[in-house]
């Protein structure tokens, strides 16, 4: 058997191969080669084969018959065999492999060597790829070494401790006297990886974490290094361009930044030193600026001061005018972290972010689109917009999808005015209509159906919009659903907001039929066009046009389409009384509270009056009035009133004006008995005190019922459950009835509370008490109470013609109702 | 941590490959897996432009949002460290200029011919520099020394491609022996564990 050949002449021959197939058959053939020798059990060539396998493993071809070779090249004498045995180990095997416990015997020994490098390779393979249970054998060995005086092993036991420790977390506790003295060591190389293991423990167990910064002192200790390092002037050995041992100095930043989390006496003891590295680092060079960079991080994290703070966001924004691309970068990421605690300090670099969206790179790109999201606030909503959808123009297509959407989310936070907002949105359908998510068009939707005054106005642009382009699908459906919505509008020529177009009822009729047969149009969108178009029936004069229209798609191959052909043809012919009703304006929706957070719109500046308002007068007079009256009636100011009132049915911009009426007066739901108005079902603002349903099957015997007032025949008495989900919440039933013999009419029933409870008041069963208590009124309170619950009630009725009323207080509740 | 360290030329060929982590795919062998990551990068990496930074969220295979690229173009080779968010990125950076450094003091003017002749050579000096994924030691004359002690123990035995550390031509070969020197070394001592053949 020749000799096997050399690696090098290996890479010659396979560099000489012109196509793939060609180096696969030389790989082949010396695959063959190098099976036939390790079969042969030659120790002098083994290492050499096993070289030429860990080549041919990296250009991809499979390499597990050498494993095995490994271990017994680990297991040889020679120096060269245990290197490149251990190299092979590292590549070839990992903990899948049953074959590489085998190992640990051999990394045992080796641990154990007299020859230090012998010791290192050992370390190194541990460290690199040592399973749970090799690292459970072994750690006692790592342990002896992480002790010794030989530095260049005791850098390598530190780092194989840290590999240890995260396989067999248990074993942490074994490593921790060895810690001691690790940090006064002279050698950087055994202090970095010391600071390495430290930090290994300190995240990995919060007791670790007290430990150190109690007993051992850590932190004084790390200070003392870093100034070291600062003060120590030039020192050639460890220094890159100017800064001596920049990677220590880097990793201490880190460690004293976990040691100084949410802790006081650790954030106040390395201030000073903080603020000498961020005034003294040197900026010119990228060592000086990863420095630096860590220190900002530290800084935004620790307790510090807030001098301290200001002096860090400067310091990022200094790196956003800074030349070099990487540096930009990690302060738009630092930033995008930060944003959330010092808001204003950030604000101050708008602009500069602001300029950083006309980046040429693509990561700055994105990083600054965040970024000026998180910035935008209602007083720069329309510079920042201004921006933002110039930005939109003209980024990549993967940046549309979520600008538009983030373009959506702060236009419905911030918008200054309807009119505003809804221009906004045109824009981003026009110009990224293609990108826009699937749930923004029933959202948007949604937005104009609210925005009354805009239909004209809305319908317009849409329908100049479609005229224009029919490719983008989310705007086309949006527009599609407005004109069928408000066709009569856009033909009728009224426009306040603008110069109205004259529209005949055929050209939109064109338009809309144009969408049906468009190749451009998806399913969905025909779907929406023929349903417009169908609406329009009532609206418009000329029906015959729809009616054809209508029937032809009734034999459409699209089986969406022609069931809802077909259904709205028999509308026409047999349900045709019914078509006015069910064709009729789409009433104003509500936001369910499903969607994201429940957030009142803001609608500052520019509010024009809320024309829904005027849809519901009596309710929204009434709480002021009525505000008024249990204020005064109360008297004691820490009481809070508590009004009845038909909350409106959008909480967007009523809900929002009706809060800053009252203040931060708890408000409860209680409808007007009338029932046909849909609005009936008490929203609750205070959706987020609780949301259970109303009645849970709790053990009502778990609290007593009580009396609360007994006057002139009328008596009221509590009952008591606690509602399941949500302990903290007690529901009580009152039970009114009537002992006098008149019935008593218009009851109403009103409750305040302190203001440290919320209270949530529902409707009651009727306002009629019989008389000679023959029956009795129930109506539900909910109350978040934590402490002793007291309350005030009022009541007013109608007794035999005269109206009655009466204030009492009750402070008898039995204990069990709070906690 | 460091997850992986990659090395290709301009056209996407592997010259080194480093995994301090397994991204486990269960259909994959790993050596395809292997090539698929060094693919993917390759891709992502050779489409930047010069000016831009040298920072890529990572591809779909090396996935998850907390892994990062960090990259430097030297000449016709790409470095490629895979990071996660306990490293600092410009630390990193600094990381790679110190390796390249290293590597070129260690080769003598480095240039691509040496990593792919010297793979293993390569491999011996980056254990020196990265061990585990985190950083051992970052002070390069300390590496290169550590490296020339053991070159030197190595070639104390013979070595196995008995080649120098530089990349010379063949003629230097044919003077080092090849005399099998290993007869009567005590092989015997060799602890090959007694597996059962497979």
């Amino acid at each position: 058997m020749p000799a096997p050949i050399r690696l090098r002449e290996l890479i010659r021959t396979i560099r000489t191969a012109r196509t793939q197939a060609e180096e696969r058959e030389m790989i082949q053939k010396e695959c063959a080669a190098i099976r036939s020798s390790f079969r042969e059990e030659d120790n002098t060539y083994r290492c050499r084969n096993v070289a030429k396998l860990l080549y041919m493993h990296m250009l991809g071809y499979p390499a597990h018959f050498g494993q095995l070779e490994c271990l017994k090249l680990i297991a040889s004498q020679k120096f060269t065999d245990k290197r490149i045995g251990y190299l092979g180990a590292m590549l070839l095997l990992d903990e899948r492999q049953d074959v590489h416990l085998l190992m640990t015997n051999c990394i045992k020994n080796d641990l154990n060597h007299s020859t230090q490098y012998v010791q290192g390779l050992a370390l190194c393979t541990l460290g690199c790829m040592g399973s749970s249970e090799m690292c459970r054998d072994l750690a006692g060995e790592v342990e002896k070494l992480l002790k010794t005086s030989n530095s260049y092993l005791r850098k390598k036991a530190a780092l194989c401790a840290v590999h240890v420790i995260r396989k067999v977390p248990e074993l942490m506790e074994m490593f921790l006297p060895a810690t001691k003295n690790l940090l006064s060591e002279k050698n950087h190389g055994v202090l970095h990886t010391s600071v390495v293991l430290l930090t290994e423990m300190c995240e990995r167990s919060p007791d670790m974490l007290a430990h150190f910064r109690k007993n051992e002192k850590l932190v004084p200790q790390l200070v003392r290094i870093l100034k070291n390092l600062i003060m120590s002037g030039y020192s050639p050995e460890h220094d890159v361009s100017g800064i001596s041992d920049p990677f220590l100095q880097v990793r201490i930043l880190r460690l004293l930044r976990i040691l100084g989390k949410s802790d006081d006496d650790s954030s106040e003891a390395m201030n000073d030193i903080l603020a000498q590295v961020a005034t003294n680092t040197e900026t010119s060079k990228n060592v000086g600026n990863a420095i630096l960079y860590e220190t900002v991080l530290t800084i935004m994290d620790i307790k510090s001061e807030s001098g301290l703070r200001v002096l860090a966001i400067n310091i990022l924004g200094r790196f956003l005018l800074n030349n070099d691309k990487n540096i930009r970068y990690v302060a738009l990421t630092s930033l995008l972290k930060t944003v959330q605690t010092d808001h204003n300090a950030v604000q101050r670099h708008r602009s500069t972010i602001v300029d950083c969206l006309k980046d040429l790179d693509v990561s700055i790109k994105r990083r600054a689109m965040e970024l000026s999201f998180a910035l935008v606030n209602g007083n720069n909503i329309r510079g920042m917009m201004k921006e933002l959808l110039y930005f939109l123009d003209s980024c990549d297509p993967e940046f549309k999808a979520d600008c538009a959407s983030g373009v959506f989310l702060a236009a419905e936070k911030y918008a200054p005015s309807k009119r505003w907002h809804i221009d906004t949105i045109m824009r981003v359908l026009t110009t990224a209509g293609s990108y826009v998510r699937d749930d923004s068009v029933p959202n948007l939707i949604q937005l104009i159906t609210n925005s009354v005054e805009m239909h004209a106005y809305t319908v317009q642009r849409l329908y100049k919009a479609l005229l224009d382009d029919i490719s983008q699908q989310p705007l086309v459906q949006v527009a599609s659903w407005c004109i069928g919505e408000y066709g009569d509008l856009l033909v009728s020529g009224q426009c306040e907001e603008e110069e109205p177009i004259q529209v005949t009822e055929d050209e939109v009729l064109d338009v809309l039929e144009g969408l049906l047969v468009s190749n451009l149009s998806a399913a969905v969108t025909r779907g929406y066009s023929l349903t417009a178009i169908m609406k329009l029936s009532t609206r418009f004069s000329g029906v015959n046009r729809i009616k054809k229209v209508v029937s032809i798609y009734g034999s459409s191959i699209d089986v969406e389409l022609q069931q809802r052909a077909v259904e709205y043809n028999a509308l026409f012919k047999k349900y045709d009384h019914m078509r006015p009703a069910l064709l009729e304006r789409m009433p104003i929706m509500e936001k369910s509270a499903s969607n994201g957070p429940t957030e009142i719109v803001q609608t500052n500046g520019e509010t024009e009056p809320s024309v829904v308002d005027s849809k519901h007068p009596p309710p929204v007079s009434q709480p002021a009035n009525q505000a008024n009256d249990l204020l005064d009636l109360l008297g004691g100011n820490d009481v809070v009133p508590v009004i009845q009132t038909t909350v409106p049915t959008k909480p967007a911009s009523a809900g929002g004006e009706l809060l800053d009426l009252l203040g931060d007066l708890s408000l409860s739901g209680v409808p007007t008995p009338a029932p046909s108005v849909a609005t009936s079902q008490p929203s609750f603002l205070l959706d987020g005190l609780s949301s259970q349903p109303l009645f849970n099957d709790i053990a009502a015997a778990a609290i007593p019922p009580m009396t609360a007032y007994n006057k002139n025949g009328l008596k009221i008495d509590f009952t008591f459950e606690r509602a399941n989900p949500n302990p903290n919440v007690a529901v009580i039933t009152i039970h009114a009835s009537n002992s006098t013999e008149a019935d008593m009419t218009d009851f109403v029933f009103q409750a305040a509370v302190p203001k440290t409870f919320q209270l949530q008041l529902l409707s009651p069963s009727s306002n009629v008490v019989p008389a000679l208590n023959q029956g009795t009124v129930t109506q539900v309170i909910r109350v978040l109470n934590p402490q002793k619950l007291r309350m005030r009630i009022k009541l007013t009725y109608t007794l035999k013609g005269s109206p009655v009323q009466d204030l009492a207080e009750v402070n008898n509740f039995p204990p069990q109702s709070w906690q | 941590m460091i997850k992986a360290i990659l090395i290709f030329n301009n056209h996407g060929k592997p010259r080194l490959i480093r995994f301090y982590q397994y991204f486990p795919h269960v259909f994959l062998q790993t050596e395809d897996m292997q090539q698929q990551i060094i693919r993917e990068t390759f891709h992502l990496v050779s489409k930047r432009d010069d000016n831009v930074c040298n920072f890529l969220e990572g591809g779909s295979l090396i996935g998850g949002s907390d892994y990062k690229l960090i990259y430097r173009h030297y000449a016709t080779l790409y470095f490629v460290f895979c990071v996660d968010s306990s490293e600092s990125e410009l630390g990193i950076l600094d990381l790679i200029q110190v390796f390249v450094e290293t590597l070129d003091k260690c080769f003598e003017n480095v240039c691509e011919l040496d990593l792919i002749f010297h793979m293993d050579k390569v491999h011996y000096i980056l254990q020196e520099v990265v061990m585990g994924g985190m950083v051992l030691e970052t002070n390069m004359n300390e590496i290169v020394a550590q490296v020339e002690v053991q070159n030197r123990l190595e070639k104390s035995e013979g070595g196995f491609s008995a080649a120098p550390a530089r990349a010379v031509s063949a003629v230097k070969n044919m003077n080092l022996p090849e005399i099998p020197r290993n007869i009567n070394i005590g092989d015997i001592n060799i602890k090959v564990p007694s597996l059962s053949p497979f």
